[in-house]
């Protein structure tokens, strides 16, 4: 089957984030209490509850002009994908779509995912001591269904289907935009899942990384070790000692990636 | 003729497995996940706020909503729903909608639950006495006007046609002349 | 709307003024996005730059309150480059039509028409010269300098870039830019359209900010085209449908006129509301206004009176006299009124000053409020700082279904009507308000026919024939496919029509088969060929689109009579009925037929009949002397303004509006605060795409009160920076009349004006919250407490209790406010 993939064109996005609450409603994700910190965005930032969410940021631009900005952030189903790759038990995995799903029942709640994650999407919950994240709604694709959020975006914003038919209309925006769009996603992590074209730079955009990679110590984990911790039974703790001795101990808090202040 | 949006994809028979260079990036094709909509009844129904007028289709099992989504027959969303449209589960999923009549009497600290029938038979006295003490045939010129001053309503946008026609009608007939709704404000 | 949601992606250029659409319509992007990939430009005119200003490909900003200043400058530049669609200025338009020489406008009348006396204008230099036989005197060459087309050049000569730009402080290269742009539509085969909504409506001047729309839609040929026309989005799902079923002061439905105390007698009502016209190509349809009359008093009460009879049953108003929403929370406030229903609405927050509606509600001896959720209405008597016990409100709080737990129709902004299902029974004992209403009735007939009572035959003898009865006599389950056929209406005897002969309690196909005489019914004439004997049309799921333009002509039913676009008659050449738009005909003659739309009262090509024909000349009306503050619109500084005069004539306010802040006419809660050094600001209303009006419906649901927690209000950094206020910061906002705190949102989104060489600040409150779902207010055991909370109260605490003079909707779009941080 040919890979699916999600293009979010960031100039089409009204902000009006029927992709947010459609993530909610198809999942059945419970809401917390928010409180307004000066932001239209909420909740802040993506949680083990909020699987997708519209970053708004405001940038300057000339002497009275402003910039609204909207980004749908959430998994972006990396080809190349680290979660995956540092994922000890099999949750996280490849679909035959290529997306990236995840199993709740095979996860351990190790949180290597969550460091090894260039954008910071898988959310652990310790009350449940697993981690969660957007699957591309993965029982709609199995019914023929495209993902929720995608059929909620009322503007054509989200956009899903095959990647040779997505990345060529993507390109082919971005040519009409004419320097008024730039894409995203399509030239790191062997390319994800999820494209952007984002209305202004990526630099402008909060909580966005401008090159993001697969750290080195997850391609040595996943390239080498891995594999082994699959195979052999009793590899998992032998895996995750070796893992422990490259990258030492390292504490994952719930919300460990705020690299930049939101707007 | 009618077009149908409701498969967006083509379901294919068999999952061609590639040939994985790593264990991990092998795609996994697990039996294919049931949808939580599957076996629930499909009734159609229009978006209950704004004035643009979406298809929603209300997935029921055993008398439950299980499921509130964009209907893709609908020529205006075609699919598509706002974030207020989205949540309708949410209103009738609720438990804290009202569920059954309250009262407060005169200078009282609370709400009574009481029932329909005592309700609507106080609401009908109140209404006649209302009526009776102060209706107006005649106007300060000595024009037959045949209403009541002392009665208002308002409401409502959120009734549907056959309601708005009978609620109108219901109250020209007692003579109300204080009749308003949204469309004012 | 004249057009509809998918006809919005046929446009060439798309100004959204006086609305927000992509956050509180959002669906309507779909096909604001399609125009625009299809070329069509989208410009976007609000004083805070929206979610839609983001999308847009021109943004200007204008302060609040000064959108006629904006408009009748386009309209200026039209004239002045002579943009206009000639033909269909000359022709569907009464451009040519000739005034009274005695008529005085604004600029040679101190910023006044002629005719004003107290807040009231006598008309009669309004009005038309006429010929000898009785139809309007023209002159088709449009110079003669009492024309129509001439005074508008000649009132509008005054609204130039510089004057525009000093009231407005919109940059004068941004008024060009956006003059440019959207002029353009009107050359022949382009179209331009207009999407407002309360930004347009809230205004004392709000009927004549449309107004100035509709001049500027007609002098480019934009209405009766596809991607076109004047289109109002209504915020309400049926807010269409309960306007069309005239839950109004002023209408019966299908817009027929409340009877006043001096028609006593059908006939003279007939008499007063029926237009008559002497011009010979005009079809005036209202000339029909007697049979729908008679049709209306049959389904108000059946065969068993005589027509005069059930004209006597229905209550009359005194003429001149208003009886609107901020009327009844006045009376209200002063004692005057007893007995309330509040069904389906949260007065307490969706009225203006909403202090005094909430000190008014504690005047009533009692309130029936039917609602889906506890709200700030029907608990009034327990809000934050209340004393329950010094209130003696009986209030009766009803749960009733909602939209998915019933069935019935609704009608969207686009006038189409939807039919609903029901999914699920209603929670509890909650019942359709259809119930409640029917079992009300029933109970209040049956104690008339008991006790009887002043007038007890208008009750006991209106026909209800919804339904089974029950032992007493009363319908509990309606049977709303009833009430449906009853508002389309039936024959009651057999009648034979061109040669057609139509049985007794068969539907009536459509309202031109409607009689005068009684022997047809119809609730509401508009809506007759909703349900006929072909079936519920409203129900109707084929979505085919066979018109290529989007119609959807097969998917349930709009009216009048399934017409998607209003006025299409004004689409083609008068001359040749060609479309002026060949690419995207609206109607198209075949040899013998219009095909496409339903056409809009159209006879064969060239044969000269006029396309407005509502109107009783057939002619739109660029100089409108029907409304009560002027045939032309003319620029007043709202109610509350940051100016010391108004910049264009020395008429500070519009004259005609109803006041209610003096002595002898208001109370103390009816203050004003106008140039007023203590409430510099000035502050407009707003609605989150996440919550619905006053929030009633959505705050109670986690979701989205997870998405939108909290009042806010949004103030540019310059603001911020001299009220030493940082972003997230509590904010009291105080008008003259009310306060509230509320979070600041610091935003490059609001910019500072400058208005006549001093700086204005503008603010914005959205309006969606309430204090019945907020944490901190007293929850008693078996109240419901919301799983989220959400914070604040309704902005409508702040907005003057004053209205548009004409429609007396309140001016909640602009009014003058301070800001403090909370507790300096």
């Amino acid at each position: 089957m040919a890979r699916k993939i999600k293009l979010f064109d960031a100039t089409k996005c009204t902000g009006c984030r029927a992709c947010q609450l459609a993530c909610k409603q198809w999942n059945n994700l419970p809401a917390k209490q928010t409180e307004n910190r000066g932001s239209y965005q909420n909740p802040e930032k993506l949680s083990p509850t909020t699987w997708a969410l519209i970053r708004f940021d405001e940038v300057d631009s000339g002497v009275n002009g402003v910039k609204w900005l909207f980004r749908h952030e959430a998994c972006m189903h990396c080809t190349d994908a680290a979660c995956v790759k540092v994922c000890s038990t099999g949750a996280l995995y490849k679909t035959e779509y290529g997306t990236v799903a995840l199993d709740s029942g095979k996860c351990n709640g190790c949180k290597e995912c969550v460091s090894a994650c260039p954008f910071g999407i898988p959310q652990y919950d310790p009350s449940t001591q697993k981690v969660y994240k957007c699957d591309m709604c993965l029982s709609r694709l199995d019914n023929g269904l495209e993902p929720a959020c995608v059929k909620a975006c009322p503007t054509g914003a989200l956009r899903f289907g095959d990647e040779d038919e997505i990345m060529s209309a993507a390109r082919e925006r971005v040519a009409e935009l004419d320097g008024g769009g730039y894409l995203y996603g399509d030239k790191f992590v062997g390319g994800t899942g999820m494209l952007y074209i984002l209305q202004e730079k990526p630099t402008l955009y909060s909580h966005l990384p401008t090159a993001p990679s697969v750290p080195t110590s997850v391609i040595v984990w996943k390239d080498w070790l891995k594999p082994l911790s699959l195979i052999a039974p009793g590899g998992v703790l032998a895996a995750a000692f070796l893992h422990y001795l490259i990258k030492g101990p390292k504490v994952v808090e719930e919300s460990s990636l705020d690299k930049k202040g939101d707007a | 003729m009618r077009i149908t949006r409701r498969s967006f994809l083509k379901v294919s028979g068999a999952a061609v497995v590639a040939a994985g260079i790593g264990v991990n990036l092998d795609p996994v094709k697990a039996h294919a996940a049931t949808l939580k909509t599957r076996f629930a009844k499909e009734t159609t129904t229009i978006c209950p706020y704004c004035g643009v007028g979406c298809g929603i289709i209300v997935s029921t099992r055993n008398g439950k909503v299980v499921n509130t989504e964009g209907d893709p027959d609908h020529p205006i969303n075609r699919g598509a729903l706002c974030p207020k449209g989205g949540s309708l589960i949410q209103i009738t999923r609720n438990k804290n909608r009202l569920d059954t009549p309250l009262y407060r009497a005169p200078y009282a600290k609370e709400w009574k639950p009481v029932s329909w029938d005592w309700a609507l038979d106080k609401i009908a006295h109140n209404v006649k006495k209302s009526r009776d003490k102060s209706f107006m045939l005649k106007n300060s010129k000595g024009q037959t006007v045949n209403r009541i001053e002392t009665i208002a309503s308002v409401g409502s946008s959120a009734l549907d046609n056959e309601e708005c026609f009978i609620y109108q009608k219901f109250l020209r007939s007692l003579g109300l002349v204080y009749i308003e709704h949204q469309a004012r404000i | 709307m004249t057009n509809h949601w998918n006809d919005l992606a046929n446009s060439d250029c798309i100004l959204i003024m006086g609305s927000n659409a992509a956050s509180n319509h959002p669906i309507s992007f779909k096909y604001v996005t399609m125009a625009r990939e299809r070329g069509g430009k989208l410009i976007s005119v609000d004083p805070r730059f929206t979610q839609t200003s983001s999308k847009a490909d021109i943004y200007a900003p204008l302060r609040s309150g000064t959108d006629i200043a904006f408009l009748g400058g386009m309209i200026k530049y039209i004239l002045d480059h002579n943009l206009i669609h000639t033909s269909y200025v000359q022709n569907y338009t009464n451009a040519t039509y000739l005034v009274n020489p005695a008529f005085r406008m604004p600029g040679e009348n101190n910023g006044l028409f002629s005719g004003l006396t107290g807040n009231k204008y006598d008309k009669a230099t309004w009005s038309f010269q006429t010929e000898a036989d009785g139809t309007a005197r023209k002159d088709l060459s449009m110079k003669d300098p009492n024309c129509v087309y001439q005074l508008l050049k000649k009132h509008y000569a005054r609204y130039t870039l510089e004057t525009v730009s000093r009231i407005t402080g919109t940059p004068k290269d941004k008024l060009e830019e956006v003059y440019r742009t959207y002029a353009e539509t009107g050359k022949p085969g382009k179209a331009g359209t207009i999407m407002y909504a309360m930004g347009y409506t809230q205004h004392t001047v709000g009927t004549q900010n449309i107004r100035a729309m509709s001049i500027i839609q007609l002098l480019l040929g934009n209405i009766g085209v596809a991607g076109g026309g004047v289109n109002a989005l209504r915020g309400e799902a049926n807010v269409q449908g309960s306007t069309d079923h005239a839950l109004l002061f002023h209408i019966l439905p299908g817009y027929l006129k409340m009877p006043t105390a001096s028609q006593e007698t059908l006939a003279a009502y007939n008499t007063a509301f029926t237009p008559t016209t002497k011009e010979p190509d005009s079809l005036n349809w209202w000339k029909n206004y007697p049979k729908y009359t008679a049709s209306l008093l049959r389904a108000y009460y059946g065969m068993g009176c005589t027509l005069d009879e059930a004209y006597g049953y229905l209550p009359k108003i005194d003429g001149g006299v208003n009886y609107s929403w901020l009327t009844i929370f006045d009376k209200m406030y002063k004692g005057k009124i007893e007995g309330f229903f509040a069904w389906g609405q949260n007065a307490a927050c969706s009225g203006a000053s909403s202090n005094k509606t909430r000190n008014a509600l504690g005047n009533l001896e009692w309130m029936v409020n039917v609602n889906l959720f506890d709200n700030e209405t029907g608990s009034f008597w327990r809000a934050p700082g209340t004393d329950p016990s010094k209130i003696k409100t009986e209030v009766f709080l009803l749960p009733c279904a909602s939209s998915i737990e019933k069935e019935g129709s609704i009608t969207n902004s686009s006038r189409l009507m939807q039919w609903r299902y029901k999914a699920v029974d209603p929670p509890g004992e909650a019942k359709p308000d259809g119930e409640i209403i029917s079992e009300l009735y029933c109970r209040i007939r049956k104690l008339y026919e008991k006790e009887g009572g002043p007038f007890a035959e208008a009750i006991t003898r209106l026909s209800w024939n919804y339904g089974m009865p029950d032992g007493n006599g009363c319908i509990r389950k309606l049977d709303v496919h009833r009430i449906a056929r009853e508002i389309n209406g039936y024959f009651l005897e057999d009648r034979t029509i061109d040669n057609v002969t139509y049985k007794k309690g068969t539907l009536v196909p459509s309202f031109a088969l409607l009689q005068d005489d009684g022997s047809t019914s119809s609730g509401n004439w508009l809506y007759c060929n909703s349900y006929t004997e072909k079936g519920n049309m409203a129900a109707r799921r084929n979505n085919h689109d066979r018109s290529g333009i989007g119609l959807h002509s097969d998917w349930a039913w709009s009216w009048p009579v399934n017409r998607r676009i209003l006025y299409n008659g004004a689409s083609v050449d008068p001359k040749t009925g060609r479309p002026w738009d060949t690419k995207r005909p609206v109607i198209v003659w075949d040899g013998s037929n219009w095909v496409g739309d339903v056409p809009d009262g159209v006879a064969p090509p060239g044969n000269g009949r006029k396309p407005f024909i509502m109107k009783p000349n057939g002619l739109a009306s660029i100089f409108g002397p029907g409304l009560a503050d002027g045939p032309f619109p003319e620029h007043y500084e709202p109610f509350e303004s940051p100016l010391q005069k108004n910049i264009i004539s020395p008429q500070m306010i519009n004259p005609a509006i109803k006041r209610w802040d003096r002595e002898g006419t208001g109370t103390a809660v009816d203050s004003r605060a106008t140039a007023d050094n203590n409430f510099p600001i000035v502050c407009t209303t707003f609605r989150l795409t996440e919550h619905w009006q006053t929030g009633l419906m959505t705050r109670w649901q986690p979701w989205l009160a997870e998405m939108q927690p909290e009042v806010f209000i949004e103030i540019s950094p310059e603001l911020a920076k001299i009220k030493g206020i940082q972003n997230g910061e509590m904010v009291t906002v105080k008008s003259i009349r009310g306060s509230l705190d509320a979070v600041a949102i610091v935003t490059r989104r609001f910019r500072p004006f400058s208005i006549d060489g001093k700086i204005v600040h503008e603010v914005g409150i959205p309006w969606n919250f309430g204090w019945a779902t907020t944490k901190l207010r007293q929850y008693a055991q078996g109240d419901k407490k919301p799983d989220l909370f959400t914070t604040g109260d309704s902005a409508n605490l702040l907005t003057p209790f004053i209205g548009d003079a004409n429609t007396m909707i309140p001016e909640s779009k602009a009014f003058m406010v301070n800001i403090t941080k909370k507790g300096a």
